[in-house]
């Protein structure tokens, strides 16, 4: 369990809030950005630990808040159920798009932009079809009972959405101490020197992205009971592409709790952002970019790398800085 | 005679209008030392892709401990045996010299702590050992052909396809390498080596083949080899053994 250690007791910490205070506006500033964490958690493992950067990760968010949404409302399925579903019907959306993606050897941009594209095909499918709801969306029956998944306060739902990112923290954890994730970290380094070694690096970049699709569409699950409305742009819209990855590359890609890190960062920003502005739309998208360009350029390992290179400085000022296992690209 | 490990027969390898392999066939006999030399552009690094599963081959066929192997995915032959090094040092540049060796070691470790364990004892075995929790992308170009060798090894193969693991070390280095290579040789481990380095294919191999412009054109012992007319000119052009030899008109 000493490898549970750190998450364990962030995740403790974290779980105190409700009984500290009982505002909503905290509380949902918290809920969205634990969101944006268990979202960009999926986008780490396979961006970060894999380097397959993908732009399109909401290809699997909206699969998994569509389904929530639609099996409650269409066909009566419990709320609870259909979140498992919908993780489920996520997944699958990744091993296809996967499957073809690495079955035809895309790789670097040319990868990102297939799960683009793969990610506007099912929002424009989901803002025209019935099922969905088309353009009006789909808006799931006020029924506050812990069995429907909904309940009279946010503090359970700010429980439930920890407990998703304390869980997506050790499944990371634990894929990083293993021959998996040894294999996908030599598939981000060298795919040719992999494949010398025996790692069958299809399988492995489909592993990843599968185990990634599930994730992310337990963040869409998350999103259609929290906000009890689902349509096309925010299902399967660019926002939450673009949020599941600034999430990790702003705190730290290939790191355990890089997403973590990143999206508390990103969400005080934006939330000062709009502070100081008075809610202009869209500014907090400017920020995001400026934040973005300014860890590239200046810490492209991000806040845990900083703060990695601080506590060697600090802790060990002779030996040499051992380099850690998520190192992303230079 | 002994039966090959490997055998290359007839194999053709063409991109575009060029022939960069022109029937070119060797073999190589179990545990011993097997060298494939030639001028640059002769082929050699080709058909060690073909080998290993990177390039798919025009025509002809690999055999490989009695089965057809031509078309099979690197990963795939890896898992049968056939480990090999790049010409150009590849090494997982973000990881450190144990993480390196360790996802060789994975292939019949699927415990973690088991392959880095293992990755220490290669390491050590290939003079890596002080080195263990260096990054890769810190190692010198020796360091960088020594870690090659010891993630290839780190596999367990039965069949090593080293190419040019020598080139780039100063003198001292390759002294220092070649009683390694030997001592895989040892271990029962069947070697093909690309190689320019002379002195270390005569001290090491126990056969030579040559290839020029696709084809094999001449094989033997290193002795006969590199007293052979047609290497000679191979390398030095038309006429070259003639005037070296004292025997031609100058």
């Amino acid at each position: 369990m000493r490898r549970f250690a750190s998450t364990l007791a962030v995740v403790a910490l974290l779980s105190t809030v409700p009984l500290i205070t009982s505002s909503n506006v905290v509380l949902n500033f918290l809920v969205v950005a634990l969101l944006i964490a268990l979202v960009g958690q999926g986008w780490n493992l396979l961006g970060g630990y894999g380097g397959q950067y993908s732009f399109g990760h909401a290809a699997f968010f909206g699969t998994g808040a569509y389904a929530t949404a639609v099996l409650q409302v269409r066909y009566g399925i419990n709320a609870w159920l259909g979140f498992g579903i919908g993780i489920a019907a996520g997944a699958l959306v990744g091993a296809l798009i996967g499957a073809l993606s690495f079955r035809y050897g895309l790789k670097g941009s040319y990868f990102a932009l297939v799960t683009l594209a793969f990610a506007e095909v099912l929002r424009i499918i989901a803002s025209v079809a019935p099922a969905t709801g088309a353009g009006v969306g789909t808006l799931i029956k006020l029924d506050l009972r812990p069995e429907a998944f909904q309940f009279q306060s946010r503090a359970p739902f700010y429980w439930i959405v920890l407990g998703l990112v304390g869980v997506s923290l050790m499944l990371v954890r634990i894929i990083e101490d293993s021959r998996f994730g040894a294999y996908l970290v030599a598939v981000r380094e060298n795919e040719d020197a992999a494949e010398a070694l025996g790692v069958n690096t299809t399988i492995v970049k489909l592993g990843a992205m599968t185990i990634s699709a599930a994730i992310t569409a337990a963040g869409g699950c998350f999103y259609a009971q929290y906000f009890l409305f689902v349509d096309a742009g925010i299902a399967y819209g660019p926002w939450i592409s673009v949020e599941a990855l600034l999430a990790p590359i702003i705190g730290g890609v290939g790191t355990v709790f890089g997403p973590l890190l990143g999206a508390l960062v990103v969400k005080t920003l934006g939330e000062f952002a709009k502070l100081a502005t008075g809610d202009a739309p869209g500014l907090d998208l400017v920020i995001y970019g400026c934040v973005l360009i300014l860890v590239v350029a200046v810490a492209p390992r991000g806040i845990a790398g900083i703060l990695s290179d601080l506590r060697h400085r600090v802790l060990a000022p002779k030996t040499a800085a051992p380099a850690s296992l998520g190192r992303g690209h230079g | 005679m002994v039966e090959a490990l490997l055998r290359v027969e007839q194999v053709s390898k063409r991109f575009g209008g060029l022939l960069a392999l022109d029937r070119a066939s060797f073999a190589a006999e179990p545990s011993r030392i097997t060298a494939l030399i030639g001028p640059n552009g002769a082929g050699k690094t080709t058909l060690f892709s073909i080998i290993a599963g990177y390039l798919p081959l025009s025509a002809g066929r690999i055999v490989y401990d009695g089965a057809s192997i031509a078309g099979e995915r690197p990963y795939r032959l890896a898992r049968r045996g056939i480990a090999r090094t790049f010409q150009i040092a590849q090494p997982f540049m973000g990881l450190t010299v144990r993480e390196n060796i360790a996802v060789g070691a994975h292939l019949s470790r699927p415990a973690r702590a088991d392959a880095l364990v293992a990755a220490g004892d290669i390491a050590r075995e290939i003079g890596l050992g002080d080195l263990l929790d260096r990054p890769a992308a810190t190692l010198t170009v020796a360091g960088r052909k020594r870690l090659e060798l010891a993630r290839a090894l780190a596999i367990g193969p039965r069949l090593l396809l080293l190419d040019e693991v020598l080139a780039g070390l100063n003198p001292s280095e390759i002294r220092d390498m070649v009683p390694v290579i030997r001592a895989i040789r040892d271990r029962g481990v069947t070697i093909v080596m690309i190689e320019h380095v002379m002195q270390a294919v005569m001290s090491l191999a126990e056969r030579v083949f040559v290839l020029s412009e696709g084809r094999v054109i001449a094989d033997g012992p290193p002795e006969a080899i590199v007293a052979d007319p047609l290497v000679v000119e191979a390398y030095l052009g038309r006429g070259a053994a003639g005037r070296m030899m004292g025997t031609g008109h100058a």
